[in-house]
Order: structure tokens, then C-alpha cells, then sequence
């Protein structure tokens, strides 16, 4: 086969010279509204085939929250478990042991056993051991007193994590003097009643609660991140300057870049919400339809915060970077998918008021661990949307189809 | 429309003005007061060296870029109060084609077409044309990144093409695309133009192309410095351009160092082994008595005048409103002084491959001391991947490679040593200023004491950089920033200089004035290895390598390249017309063989 890789041009043919010269441009309003669907038509399979061919779009559509509910679903947890202690017997008397054996038996604590203090308290300097739990030689006859004392040192560094495991240990020792009580023997002086319920994950397992917090991640990456991205694309490129000269009309390239993305986002979102499920066993106690429509109101919003950062950043590194600043790092720490809003200092409270994710994030919660509670959908479904309509207009107003 | 009558106006600029602000700087006027006109049914040119303004008063008349004063009235609309009116009627290429790369050839024109509202039974008439225009037929399945810069171009054309636009625009549609790609998208604008009485308005910075239009509008700095036909350019020039021929003896390159120097000429070119020349007045004597300077110059070079072309009448032009002055001689410090057969750089079945892709495809030559040797080649076609591979930035696929006696692949440090490197891209440090830049890179060569400040004054003295030593080099005007960028590269004394593309995107005048420095190092034994896609700067070489899609396609003397197109019909072909028959020969003789393989891009 032969195939020419470049020929000479040739001449054109006869009735192409004497065509006159044609308007295409449609004016008459009869026209218009035809002309404009096949526009807006015509960038969504550009934008379409683009997101396809392009591996860096499937990366950030597909592969990223894929990665993201696997490193969130199996491998950053927050739960407490297994914790290294020290669990000192000075006195081994049958109630020493028997205490000591409740921490052995215990899923949350893995205990190592010494004789006295000084190695534990090495033990805790070297930072083996998160605790020490020091079971005293009186301890035996104090019960008889009933005032026996257990003394627990906890490793301070991480201020959350010792306090859990100080719960913990309460826990242990409380159970174990109730059924002390229980056997009417003598209790402890302080009998510590530890009665800690969890609402909402009873499992006490964090990925209830994290992977719900996760569809906020992989929305405000695919909304945010992957539209910024290709509108920058298109101006390093110099592809949207041809665009620009043509009849297509700013709403149309909005909607165009848009609608693709809305889509894909709408996967990702599917892929979370089922892993969420199936794979990680999450109960969903609200309405789907709730979720799904909260869910098309963010997607909204954060390609809106993308096609507005991109106006304004007009090369893809500057855009990828301003966009994690702008909408990621604050969906990660400030909308609490992760810390606790209401232990943050008052200043940053109130910035977390300007962020989406933030209603987002607390739609989020009560529909997949808490249920219909209208009392939190019905505002934050409102701030949303008003969230999503303003940025409506400012992109449409921002986005100018000049190059100034 | 009664307004579209051929001659009719379709562009008119009045005293526009449009400038840029820059963070830390003063605004620059990329427009200063442009009036002009463009017609119906004519082809209109924008001329001049990049940073004349040409991109950006076609960005103006695209209605992408607002005017700050002044008014301009595109198809009897008024720019800015209505960008899209206008741009619902024209169209427009920009610099880069502006073709989705990921899109193929037919999605390309589908999407165009779409935008444009051009209908199915439209479509079905004119698709046909344009793949038969453009050639491209047989690639409407290929995605538009994997085309060669010379089919982008057409896409990018054909993409504009899809409606019968009331003006069509287009931006420097040529630059970097190698001389038969450039050839073919003159045949197809002209034939529109002829035949279908398109209004084309385009800009360019080949002065070659600018013949071919019927008027001319030239762009300097912002302003207009003429709008008329080209022939009443070149008519400028009218008994004042020279052809001198050098004796046997004596060399063409010399000759017109010699000449340039000369303040009574205003422009003097290599020209296939003559050299030509303008006078800054006319005479009617060819060999001037009055201007004994010039007659030493010429010395017993014969002088006959010639018909002025475009470009003598351009220079004059340029001259007229340049207050550039011309660059002194260079001298280096020690000069080599050798001149010998004893080849510097050996090149032998060199291949580069990136992945599947082979950049580098065997290719083979040799470089003498003190020659001035140019790869020669459309963008793409290998030869900034050839220098790196010289330069020891890239390691090679394959074959061989010596430059200065040692071999690239084993010593890549000590050959480093003696020789300058100057890259396409402006690339030494923006936030120091030009003697901090010039210390840096002394001291990264190794000099130091006396060495390095006697090194440093030099370069200070030679590049005419003392003004500005204390300037940071981002802020240096263009023209300074090469010159500091080759003061870095010459400070070690180095026996071999790279430059790479040193003169794209220069005016002219920074070009002559640059190969002037470039053929007195080489006097001064200097062994110059340069790129270019300017195939007339050839001329100032001692010998070239014309390099297509990875391969070197012929090599020698200019006169020798310039030989292998000549024809009985073509006695004296320009350096263009070789590279067009050498290539045209090589591909035909790939497509005489199987499958064809794709252009490289």
C-alpha cells in the first residue's frame, strides 16, 4: 500500500470557484436556539473525546479516587487499637493478675508485663509503650480497705490518642471492679464508672466515618482540580484563542466544559457511594435521592471555584496548585471530614463558614450515619445552593472571551 | 452587502494604541498610534521582526485584545464595542494553529464546523475540497498532535476553511514550518485569494513572503513604518541595490563583513558566493569613486546592480527608524589563529530515540576548526536533539560521537570545557543582574583572580553590556540578552561555540549584526556550530547539513547544497529551493518504498 505522506496541493475544484460567498454565521433568531444546542453539543464530544484520550483526566476521574477510598478505607484509620503498655504487677496477689489479665485480654491494648517501674518507665521513654499501668504492691490489701489505688501514666504526645487510651483503660479497670462489686467483695475508692456509648458508630470503626467524608475529597477533585486543569490546558495550548474567534459564546463554553465534568464527577461519586457500601460496609440511613441531589449541588460548586481559578491561572501548574490550596486542603482539614469544627479556635470556625465542603461534609454525615434529619439537610442543602448560584454568575461573568 | 466590493476596506485601524503592563516594570506599547487599512478580496500583510506588534493588532482585529485608544473597525463593525459580531464572520488561526492535538483531523473540522454552523449538505461539498487542498485526505483518522508541523498548518488552515469566512486572519501562519510546507500554504492562500476572492490579512517575519502579497503593511516597534505594495517597498531601493562578486581569490564572507561595516551601505547579505548589497544613496556609477572607503571594501570585487527586491527596500526602511548601532567587530583575547583541515567535531551513524520515537536516525558529518557549520532544518526535524547530544546534555542511542578530541559519551566533563554553549531559550539566571550573571558563570567554568576579572571585562567591553551590568538580565532589552547570553558562553575562551536557533525571533538588524560577531569569531579560529530554520543564514556558513525528520537528507558548502536544485529552468536556486528538492527528493524515494512512515513532528 502507498500512502502519500504530503502532496503537492492541487487545484481546486470548478464549483467551489464560482460559489458565492455564503453567510454561515446564523443571526436570524428562528435559527438561533438550533445553532447554539449544536454548538454547546459540539465542545461537550470535544471535551469528551479529550477526557478519554487524555490519560491525566482518567488519572484525576478514575485512578485518584480509586486510590483515595483504598488509602482511606484501609489504610489511615482512626481508631485506637492494639496499643503498646506497660502494665506494671509490683505484688503479684490474685487480684493484681486478675486486673492484669483484663488488659491482656483486651483487643485495644498489648500489653508487655514487668516486675517494678524503672522498666517500664523505660519502656515509655523510648516510647515502646504508649502507657504505663502501674498496679501497686498494696493493691490487694487496699481493696480490702477499699481504697486500692491503680496509677496510669500515658504518653502525652499525642494529646487525642492519650486520652482514648485513658478511657480505655478506665473502661477496663471500671468493668473489673463492677464485677468485683458484683461478687460483694470490697471496691475501689474511686469507683470509676466508665459508661462512654457511641452514637452513630457504635462499631466504633472510623471508616464510617471517614469514607462518608471521602466523596467530599473526590468530588472537589474532580469538580475543582480536573476543570481548572483543562482550561488551563486549553491556554497554554492556544487552543481556546481559535475557540474564542468563532460564533460560540461564553455560556456555551462554560456549559461545554461543564457538563463533561459534571458527569465524571457523577461517576466518581457512584464509585464512592458503592464502596462505601459494598466494600466498606457503610450504612446509608437517609435517602439516596438526598444525597445524590446535595452531591450534583457541590459538583456544581466546585466547578465553579475551577473554571473561576482558571480565568484567572491560565497555566495547568499554577492552576493544579492554587486549586488543592483553594478547595482541597480546605476540604480536607476545614470542613470537618477530619477535625472536629467545634474544637477549632474561633477565627478559623468562621473561615470554615465559607466553605462549601464544610456543609457538605455535614450533609454528608447525617444522611449516610444518622438518617433523614431534615433539621440538617433542609440549611445546608439551602447554603449550597446559593453557594452553586453564585458561582454560576460569577464565572459567567468572569470568564470573558478575550485573551486580557 | 455593498461594503464587500473588492478594494472596499475590511479593516480599518485609527490611531490605535494598546499596552501591556508588566509586574515591576514600565508598560510596554505593543501598539503606539497604528492607522491602517486592509481591503476586500486582497491579500494585506503585517511585516516585521517579532516584538513589532504584529500578533497582537491581530489579536486587536480578532476582538480577543481591546484597544486602550484609538479606534478599529473590522467589516464595518466597531472591535470593540462588538467583538462577536465580528467573530461570528471571520476566522482565525493563531500562532500556534490552535488544533486540539488529542482530537483527530476529522474531529478537528467537525468540531470548527459545528462552532461555525456550517451545515451536513455544506460539509459534504466542501470537506472534499479542503482534504484535497490540504492533502490530508488519507490522515482524517490521525490524531492532530501525531502530524508534522507543515500538516498542522494545513489543518489549522483548513480548520478556518470550514465556512466561507468574510475575512480570514491569520497569524504568522508559517513560522517554524519548513520551507516546502511553507511553499504549499502559499499556493493555497494565494489560489483563495485569485480564485475565490478571499480578504485575507496575515502577518509574518519572512520578508520572502511579503512579495507575494498585494500590500504590505510594515510594523516596527508599534508603529507603522509603510503601507503600500511591495514593489513600492523594493522601489525604495531603486539604483541603489549591488551585487558584488569577490575574485576567485577572495572570500564572499569577508567581503560582506568588510562591506556591513561600512557607513554607507545600508544593508550587505551573502548571496549564493556574491554578495549583495544596498547603498544608503543611489549612484549611478556601480563602482563608486566618491566613497573610497566602500571601494576599499569591495577591493577587485566586480559590482553589478540588480533589480531592488523587498527586502533592500525593508532595510532601508528599518535603517531609517533604527537608532540600533551597529555592533563593533569582536575580538577575543587570544585568538586561536589555527585554521587547519583537523576535523573538531565527528559526528558517525548518531541515533537518538525517545521511547518509539526516533528524534536522531544515523546521521553522519564532520566540523573543522574554525568553521562556521549550520544544521539546517524545519522545527522537529532533530537538530536541538543533535546539539544536546554534542553538548553531552543527552546521551545517544547510538553511533558515535567526538567533539575536541575527546568522546562525548565517555568524557563528557573535560569536552565540556572548551566549548560555549548558547541555548534557544534565554537561560541564564533573570534575578541577577548582568555582572552578577557574567560572575556566576566564570566562576563555573573555573576562572578565577585576574583570569576571571580580566575575562569579565572583557565581556563587559566586547558585548557593550557596561551600561547595564548592574540591570537584571530579565529586565535587558531582547538584543542584550543574547549578547550576555553569548558573553557567558565566550568567557572561558572556549575553542567551539554551540548556538542554538540564535537568531529566531531577532529583527534583521540584530540578525546581521549577530552573524557579523558570529563570522569574526570564526576568522579568529572559532569553530561555530549553529541550528537555524532561516535557510538564507546558510549562506554565512562555511557548510551545512539540511536535516529532515531526523536524517540528514544532504550536506556541504552552500554552493554545493544550493547546486543540487539547479535546473535548467532554475539556473540559480536559493538555499529554500535546495532544502524543498532535497527533501522532495528523499520523501518521494520514502514513498517509492512500502508503507509511508509518518512525518516526524
Amino acid at each position: 500500500m502507498t500512502v502519500k505522506t504530503e502532496g503537492r496541493a492541487r487545484r481546486l475544484p470548478p464549483h467551489e470557484l464560482q460559489a458565492p460567498m455564503k453567510k454561515v454565521a446564523p443571526t436570524a433568531n428562528s435559527n438561533a436556539w438550533p445553532a447554539k444546542i449544536r454548538r454547546i453539543r459540539a465542545l461537550v464530544l470535544k471535551e469528551t473525546h479529550q477526557v478519554v484520550r487524555d490519560p491525566s483526566s482518567i488519572a484525576i476521574g478514575a485512578v485518584l479516587p480509586l486510590i483515595l477510598i483504598l488509602l482511606f478505607g484501609y489504610g489511615l484509620s482512626l481508631d485506637v487499637k492494639n496499643v503498646p503498655i506497660a502494665v506494671v504487677i509490683e505484688y503479684p496477689t490474685p487480684e493484681a493478675i486478675e486486673l492484669a489479665a483484663g488488659f491482656r485480654l483486651s483487643p485495644y491494648f498489648h500489653p508487655t508485663m514487668t516486675r517494678s517501674m524503672p522498666p517500664a518507665q523505660h519502656l515509655l521513654l523510648e516510647h515502646q509503650v504508649d502507657g504505663i499501668v502501674r498496679i501497686p504492691a498494696d493493691f490487694s490489701r487496699h481493696i480490702a480497705a477499699g481504697d486500692a489505688n491503680v496509677q496510669l501514666i500515658v504518653h502525652g504526645g499525642d494529646a487525642n490518642r492519650a486520652r482514648i487510651i485513658e478511657g480505655y483503660v478506665q473502661g477496663i479497670v471500671g468493668v473489673w471492679s463492677a464485677r468485683l462489686a458484683a461478687q460483694g467483695q470490697a471496691t475501689l475508692s474511686q469507683p470509676v464508672n466508665v459508661q462512654s456509648r457511641l452514637w452513630f458508630n457504635e462499631a466504633n470503626d472510623s471508616s464510617y466515618f471517614l469514607v462518608p467524608g471521602l466523596v467530599v475529597l473526590v468530588m472537589t477533585l474532580i469538580g475543582a482540580l480536573l476543570t481548572a486543569m483543562v482550561m488551563a490546558r486549553e491556554w497554554e495550548r492556544g487552543t481556546l484563542e481559535s475557540l474564542l474567534v468563532t460564533p460560540v459564546r461564553t455560556e456555551e463554553i462554560l456549559l461545554g466544559k461543564t457538563l463533561p465534568y459534571f458527569v465524571l464527577a457523577l461517576f466518581g461519586f457512584v464509585l464512592c457511594v458503592l464502596s462505601a457500601k459494598f466494600l466498606f460496609h457503610v450504612p446509608l440511613r437517609g435517602s439516596i435521592w438526598v444525597l445524590f441531589g446535595a452531591s450534583m449541588l457541590y459538583v456544581l460548586i466546585a466547578l465553579g471555584i475551577g473554571l473561576l481559578i482558571s480565568s484567572w491561572a491560565k497555566n495547568q501548574l499554577v492552576a493544579s496548585q492554587l486549586t488543592m490550596l483553594a478547595t482541597f486542603m480546605p476540604a480536607f482539614m476545614l470542613s470537618g471530614f477530619l477535625f472536629d469544627l467545634r474544637s477549632m479556635p474561633t477565627v478559623v470556625r468562621l473561615i470554615t463558614y465559607a466553605l462549601p465542603a464544610r456543609y457538605y461534609v455535614a450533609l454528608l454525615q447525617s444522611v449516610f450515619l444518622a438518617g433523614n434529619v431534615w433539621s440538617v439537610i433542609v440549611p445546608n442543602t439551602l447554603v449550597l445552593a446559593a453557594m452553586a448560584a453564585m458561582l454560576a454568575l460569577a464565572s459567567r461573568a468572569v470568564v470573558r472571551k478575550n485573551l486580557e | 452587502m455593498s461594503g464587500t466590493a473588492p478594494g472596499a476596506p475590511a479593516v480599518v485601524a485609527q490611531g490605535l494604541r494598546k499596552r501591556f503592563a508588566h509586574k515591576r516594570e514600565a508598560p510596554v506599547s505593543a501598539i503606539d498610534g497604528v492607522s491602517l487599512e486592509a481591503s476586500h478580496g486582497e491579500l494585506t500583510a503585517l511585516v516585521g521582526p517579532d516584538g513589532a506588534g504584529k500578533t497582537t493588532l491581530m489579536r486587536m482585529a480578532a476582538g480577543l485584545l481591546r484597544a486602550d485608544a484609538g479606534s478599529l473597525t473590522v467589516l464595518g463593525v466597531d472591535v470593540t464595542a462588538d467583538p462577536q459580531q465580528v467573530q461570528d464572520r471571520i476566522s482565525y488561526m493563531p500562532q500556534r494553529f490552535g488544533l486540539y492535538e488529542d482530537l483527530t483531523v476529522a474531529e478537528n473540522l467537525d468540531l470548527y464546523a459545528d462552532l461555525h454552523g456550517v451545515s451536513a449538505e455544506d460539509r459534504a461539498t466542501r470537506y472534499p475540497d479542503l482534504m484535497e487542498m490540504t492533502a490530508l485526505g488519507s490522515f482524517k483518522a490521525r490524531l492532530a498532535g501525531q502530524l508534522s508541523g507543515g500538516m498542522k498548518q494545513k489543518l489549522g488552515l483548513a480548520c478556518t476553511l470550514v465556512r466561507s469566512p468574510e475575512l480570514l486572519l491569520l497569524d504568522e501562519p508559517t513560522v517554524g514550518v519548513d520551507p516546502l510546507s511553507r511553499r504549499e500554504l502559499w499556493d493555497i492562500v494565494l489560489r483563495l485569494v485569485a480564485d475565490r476572492g478571499l480578504t485575507v490579512l496575515l502577518s509574518t517575519a519572512y520578508l520572502d513572503e511579503a512579495e507575494r502579497c498585494s500590500r504590505v503593511i510594515i510594523l516596527h516597534h508599534g508603529k507603522v513604518l509603510s503601507q503600500s505594495s511591495p514593489q513600492q517597498v523594493a522601489d525604495q531601493a531603486s539604483g541603489r541595490s549591488f551585487v558584488a562578486t569577490p575574485s576567485s581569490n577572495q572570500s564572499a564572507r569577508r567581503l560582506q563583513a568588510r562591506l556591513l561595516d561600512q557607513p554607507a551601505i545600508v544593508d550587505a547579505v551573502p548571496d549564493g558566493g556574491r554578495v549583495r548589497f544596498v547603498r544608503v544613496a543611489a549612484t549611478t556609477v556601480p563602482a563608486d569613486a566618491q566613497d573610497s572607503a566602500v571601494a576599499d571594501a569591495l577591493q577587485d570585487a566586480r559590482v553589478d546592480p540588480v533589480t531592488p527586491r523587498f527586502e533592500d527596500g525593508f532595510m532601508i526602511l528599518l535603517r531609517a527608524h533604527s537608532d540600533r548601532e551597529r555592533l563593533k567587530p569582536m575580538v577575543i583575547a587570544h585568538p586561536l589563529g589555527r585554521q587547519d583541515d583537523e576535523p573538531v567535531v565527528r559526528v558517525t551513524q548518531l541515533v537518538k530515540k525517545f521511547g518509539t520515537f526516533t528524534a536522531v536516525d544515523r546521521i553522519d558529518f564532520e566540523v573543522r576548526r574554525g568553521e562556521i557549520f549550520a544544521l539546517l532544518g524545519p522545527n522537529g526535524a532533530g537538530k536541538t536533539t543533535t546539539f544536546r547530544m554534542l553538548c553531552g546534555m543527552l546521551v545517544p542511542s547510538g553511533g558515535e560521537l567526538t567533539v575536541a578530541g575527546a568522546n562525548v559519551r565517555k568524557a563528557a566533563a573535560s569536552a565540556r570545557a572548551r566549548f560555549g554553549y548558547v541555548a534557544q531559550k534565554f537561560s541564564l539566571y533573570g534575578p541577577l543582574s548582568v555582572a552578577e550573571n557574567l560572575d556566576f558563570f566564570a566562576g563555573a567554568y573555573g576562572l578565577r583572580g585576574d583570569r576571571k576579572r580580566s575575562r569579565i571585562a572583557w565581556a563587559m567591553e566586547q558585548f557593550e553590556l557596561g551600561a547595564h551590568a548592574r540591570t537584571t538580565s530579565a529586565q535587558l532589552p531582547g538584543g542584550y540578552k543574547q549578547r550576555l547570553a553569548m558573553a557567558a558562553a565566550l568567557l572561558h575562551e572556549p575553542e567551539i561555540l554551540f548556538l542554538d536557533e540564535p537568531t529566531s525571533g531577532a529583527d534583521p538588524l540584530a540578525r546581521r549584526s549577530f552573524w557579523r560577531g558570529i563570522t569574526a569569531l570564526a576568522e579568529q579560529g572559532v569553530t561555530i556550530i549553529v541550528t537555524t530554520h532561516f535557510m538564507q543564514e546558510a549562506e554565512y556558513c562555511d557548510h551545512v547539513a539540511i536535516m529532515d525528520a531526523g536524517r540528514v537528507l544532504a550536506q556541504g558548502s552552500p554552493a554545493e547544497v544550493r547546486a543540487l536544485a539547479r535546473t535548467d529552468a532554475h539556473p540559480e536556486p536559493s538555499m529554500d529551493d535546495a532544502f524543498i528538492a532535497v527533501v522532495e527528493r528523499s520523501r518521494d524515494g520514502q514513498n517509492r518504498g512500502a508503507s509511508a512512515s509518518p512525518a516526524a513532528a
